[in-house]
């Protein structure tokens, strides 16, 4: 780092800064690329015949979850779905062919543009939608993509995407800015030292499946943060755990079979998706063959992630474990098991439940307080239900029972406090413990 | 103007394990279904979580998941001579409120009615000759078999993950099952849960009598299971809160825990709820049925046709919905022609309280249909030939009275009833008390039937359903003899007091709790002259209407009817999807 500048050189140096800066903002928004895609001729006058084509692009469309945010009451891929920013709410567009409230009037290369740079015709796009993954997908798949979306019953259903954005954030010319600091405008390039298996895993991880966009914690403007990639993040009121192979809260202890179950069932049989995940899971992973499914756990298994020191277990004999296990007991044991050891494929167990040690408690607290609905899908159709405890115990109460579920059974975590709970349930919403009213 | 809505291949009226077994064959065969319930939607994990479900006060006491009175009733008599008036408290009939029906929050008890229970006319010819059927004329065959129904209770039981130990499998005795049931063609789903100490002193007392006792079947699931249509249950925690509760852990068997999990995800099947149906149109010709009409839940009225009417309503609104469309003859129990309404019966039953002396029972631990049973005095499994009476029942006791509430009132006659010595008196007996339950035999009799009230319409202006009923004389004979059966086991199980009960001893009532088991009045048979609906339960009126549920028992057995009510619903939409949607017309 250059310590001492004269302003001469500073001077220089800006300019040079400014052309290479220049440089790198037209690299980060180039869509050189999308060239190899046609220019003439719009989605709403095209119909692909190609059976075998349209089936790859629908299963394109299953691994890049396109279904979980294009999808809302107004019907398949009408768009309406409000995803929750630090910087106000977005809606996702309406991606069926209609020429008005759709993407009927893209072209190939329109469509290749805004899947990939996030360049839509009506402007940039925001990074809600995940380009910043999908960059990494090939032509091949996003030309599938195309002819399966020609497929598609156009929708007139008109959606105004910004219109719960607050300003400055609703000017998509920012974007531009946005890309140039965190878009990594670079194809997928494949690691010639790993296996056509690692290869493939990796493509689907960081390209279509935008694992990212959940389990890698993101700065103050949204980025990501390199470092820390898929180590955990947060999505509302939800932690999307570490997916690397740290061994305290990550895959390390899962095998290869136990991912790949959790990704097409929606349980490897302790930990049972819920929130986000299961969404994930219903709509785009128990679609993916399972030749994908291993090759996406077999990369994920090979990233060493930051392992962190393993806090002690608690005592217990500490107040709180005390206080939390009878807690346990008289309120989570009927289905979690005295043991912690849940039902397989259904109601989640804790013993040896890595997403239960993360530091961060959200998806902990959440779930007490305001109840889940568990992951359904083809294998396992029931989606098995958590009650909300809102109502019943304190924040003192959940703390010490969260405490206990993190601190027995093998478990060693850090203590969960009742502020924590008691900012949760601020962020939810959810009014104070019901108490027994003395007249 | 009635509100009309896209034709379905099915309607289904009322969505409880008929409604919801019949949408699950129909739906995977392809078939559009719409079903229309009257109740609300409500879940398990949403509506009775465990956080909520041993909440006696709310669930047993004061019944939240009934249907009560306001919202539903009907009118009772005795008999023909007098005038009936609305019933003001659901006790002997127990109808669910919701989706799910009584399938939510039914103890769940899971029975196979015996082979003689199919035949009880032919049986007792056979074996007793024609003099035994004196005054019983009207007890006739239900035109199935057993064995027709086995692979059906089968599905039923895979579906509803029954737990039970096998009595007898393709002919063979298996040790610890029940030795009279007709044969299985396999080992229960699940396996049985643990005996209570009640349920020990039972076997013991019982097997030294030189009967065979056995575990109950029951829809509470004895380990994790997955169910054919890949829905999960857990592992019964035999927490008692079953009978009138919900089951927020996915032990107990219901429409919701077992098989609304697929069908909610099927996209051919579509649901309404609060919808009362008050009407089957009929096709200009009268012989079949274009589709149903019901006031939605703002009260308008709205059409739904569809190409197959299948009524699983519960045994009174199959009957009712049948007279208000007018569709098929109405019973007269002066000329006894006519079969719509025809050979309504009921659940006899009698039986004894007892109380021990230093016992530790620890009835808090318990399940709703958690018990033993001897099926020695069931049907015709004894020798009737020197007794005044056909039938019989089940004899069991039961470890689900653990209730703080409930239990208070089960004191040795002549208890205290307040102050101290009610309390020291319910302290020393709550690990005392035991029951032994008959549950009997009901045949049908001439002067036992559902018809139109003359007099009472519900808030659509509809006539309300009389049912004209009383125990008959075989019946009264049958349960003096169980509650003689009861008072000797009890003695042998070492009581201090026995206190029998028996509700055949009075004139019946419907402010009686003793079983809420009602079938009959849309009998299935083999005679159009004599049953409501064939063997199918396809209305003999009209081809394209088919009535499901206990409605089609000709005569009832020592048993609860669920798993035959399943059986038979299965049966029933695989009739329709495998023939009858190809080739519209008699199954017969």
């Amino acid at each position: 780092m250059i310590k001492k500048k004269t302003a001469l050189i500073g001077g220089g140096l800006a300019v040079l800064a400014g052309a290479v800066m220049l440089g790198l903002v037209i690299q980060a928004n180039s869509t050189a690329r999308s060239a190899v895609a046609d220019d003439v001729v719009r989605l709403a006058d095209f119909k692909a015949t190609d059976a075998a084509l349209i089936k790859q692009g629908e299963y394109v469309m299953r691994g890049a979850d396109c279904a979980a945010c294009h999808t809302a009451k107004s019907g398949d891929f009408a768009g309406g779905y409000v995803i929750g920013t630090p910087f106000g709410d977005i809606q996702s567009s309406n991606i069926t062919p209609d020429r008005e409230a759709g993407i009927g009037n893209y072209t190939e290369r329109d469509f290749f543009n805004a899947v990939r740079q996030g360049q839509g015709r009506h402007g940039l796009l925001f990074p809600a939608m995940p380009y910043t993954d999908y960059v990494r997908m090939s032509d091949d798949d996003l030309r599938a993509l195309w002819a399966f979306f020609s497929t598609l019953e156009p929708k007139n259903h008109k959606v105004d995407e910004l219109a719960g954005m607050n300003f400055p954030f609703n000017q998509r010319l920012l974007m531009a800015g946005w890309n140039w600091m965190f878009f990594d405008n670079k194809p997928f390039a494949p690691d010639p030292a790993q296996s056509p298996e690692w290869n493939r895993g990796r493509y689907l991880v960081d390209g279509a499946g935008h694992c990212a966009a959940c389990h890698s914690p993101r700065n103050a403007l949204g980025g990501p943060i390199a470092a820390s990639a898929l180590q955990g993040g947060l999505v509302g009121t939800w932690f999307a755990p570490n997916i690397t192979n740290d061994p305290h809260q990550g895959l390390g202890d899962s095998s290869v079979e136990q991912v790949v179950d959790y990704l097409k069932t929606g349980s490897d049989g302790v930990a049972v998706a819920s929130g986000p995940m299961a969404e994930a899971i219903e709509n785009s992973t128990q679609h993916l063959t399972d030749a994908d499914l291993r090759a996406i756990a077999v990369y994920l298994k090979s990233l060493p992630g930051k392992p962190q020191p393993v806090p002690a277990a608690l005592a217990s004999t500490d107040a709180r474990m005390q206080r939390g296990g009878q807690g346990y007991e008289v309120h989570c044991s009927a289905c979690h098991g005295t043991q912690g050891e849940g039902v397989s494929h259904m109601i989640t167990g804790f013993a040896g439940n890595k997403a239960v040690l993360a530091a961060n408690t959200d998806t902990l607290t959440s779930v007490v307080l305001g109840g889940a609905k568990a992951v359904h899908t083809h294998t396992y159709v029931t989606g098995a239900g958590m009650p909300a405890f809102d109502w019943k115990l304190s924040d003192s109460d959940i703390a010490d029972i969260l405490t206990f579920t993190r601190n027995s059974w093998g478990n060693s975590a850090t203590a969960v406090t009742e502020q924590e709970v008691a900012k949760m349930r601020k962020q939810l919403g959810l009014p104070a413990q019901m108490r027994a009213s003395v007249q | 103007m009635a509100i009309q809505r896209k034709k379905a291949d099915v309607v289904i009226v009322g969505l409880g394990w008929a409604g919801s077994l019949m949408a699950e064959e129909l739906t995977r065969a392809g078939l559009e279904v719409v079903a229309i319930d009257r109740g609300p939607w409500l879940d398990t994990a949403t509506d009775t979580p465990p956080a909520v479900d041993p909440d006696e006060l709310r669930w047993s006491i004061r019944r939240e998941l009934l249907l009560q009175p306001g919202e539903y009733t009907l009118t009772f008599r005795n008999n023909s001579g007098q005038t009936a008036v609305p019933t003001r408290e659901l006790k002997a009939f127990q109808m669910g409120k919701s989706v799910g029906g009584a399938g939510f929050h039914w103890a769940g008890m899971a029975w196979r009615f015996s082979e003689w229970d199919f035949r009880v006319r032919s049986a007792t010819l056979e074996r007793y000759g024609a003099a035994k059927l004196k005054g019983l004329d009207q007890v006739q065959d239900w035109g199935i078999t057993y064995a027709d129904l086995e692979p059906f209770y089968d599905r039923f039981e895979r579906i509803a993950g029954i737990s039970g130990v096998a009595g007898n499998i393709n002919g063979e005795i298996r040790p610890g099952g029940n030795p009279f049931e007709g044969p299985r063609s396999r080992e229960f789903p699940t396996p049985p849960l643990k005996d209570s100490r009640l349920m020990q002193m039972y076997r013991d007392s019982t097997a030294q009598m030189g009967m065979h006792p056995f575990y109950i079947p029951v829809a509470h699931v004895g380990s994790a299971y997955v169910n054919p249509l890949g829905v999960s249950m857990a592992p019964c925690t035999y927490c008692g809160y079953c009978m009138f509760h919900g089951c927020g852990n996915y032990s107990k068997s219901s429409p919701q825990a077992c098989v609304i999990p697929a069908l909610m995800r099927r996209k051919n099947f579509t649901l309404i709820t609060q919808g009362y149906v008050t009407k089957i149109h009929k096709a200009e010709d009268g012989k079949t049925a274009t589709g149903v009409s019901y006031f939605d839940e703002q009260g308008r009225e709205v059409v739904q046709p569809a190409d197959i009417v299948a009524l699983c309503s519960f045994t009174y609104d199959n009957a009712r919905l049948m007279m208000l469309s007018d569709i098929g003859k109405q019973y007269d129990p002066v000329t006894q022609t006519g079969t719509i309404g025809r050979a309504y019966n009921y659940q006899t039953c009698a039986g004894a309280h007892v109380w021990f002396e230093d016992e530790t029972l620890n009835p808090f631990i318990g399940a709703g249909g958690l018990g033993i049973q001897v099926d020695d005095y069931n049907g015709d499994n004894f020798d009737h030939s020197n007794l005044d009476f056909i039938g019989g029942a089940g004899l069991l006791t039961v470890s689900r009275e653990g209730m703080p509430i409930g239990r208070s009132g089960l004191l040795p006659p002549g208890s205290p009833r307040w102050g101290k010595g009610f309390k020291q008196t319910y302290k020393d007996n709550y690990q005392n008390y035991g029951i032994i339950f008959g549950q009997g035999t009901s045949m049908p009799d001439r002067d036992a039937y559902l018809s139109l009230d003359p007099n009472y319409k519900d808030r659509w202006g509809t006539p309300l359903l009389r049912m004209t009923f009383d125990w008959n004389q075989n019946d009264r004979n049958m349960a003096r003899f169980i509650e003689q059966r009861a008072v000797d086991i009890g003695k042998k199980m070492g009581a201090k007091h026995v206190h029998t009960f028996n509700s055949a001893a009075k004139s019946w009532s419907p402010y009686d709790e003793n079983s809420n088991h009602t079938q009959g009045g849309m009998v299935m048979g083999e005679d159009p002259r004599t049953s409501a609906v064939n063997t199918y339960l396809q209305s003999w009126d009209a081809h394209n209407v088919f009535v499901v549920g206990a409605s089609a028992f000709p005569t009832n057995a020592g048993y609860n009817p669920t798993s035959t009510v399943g059986a038979l619903a299965i049966r029933t939409a695989r009739a329709i999807h495998e023939k009858y949607q190809h080739n519209p017309g008699s199954l017969v």
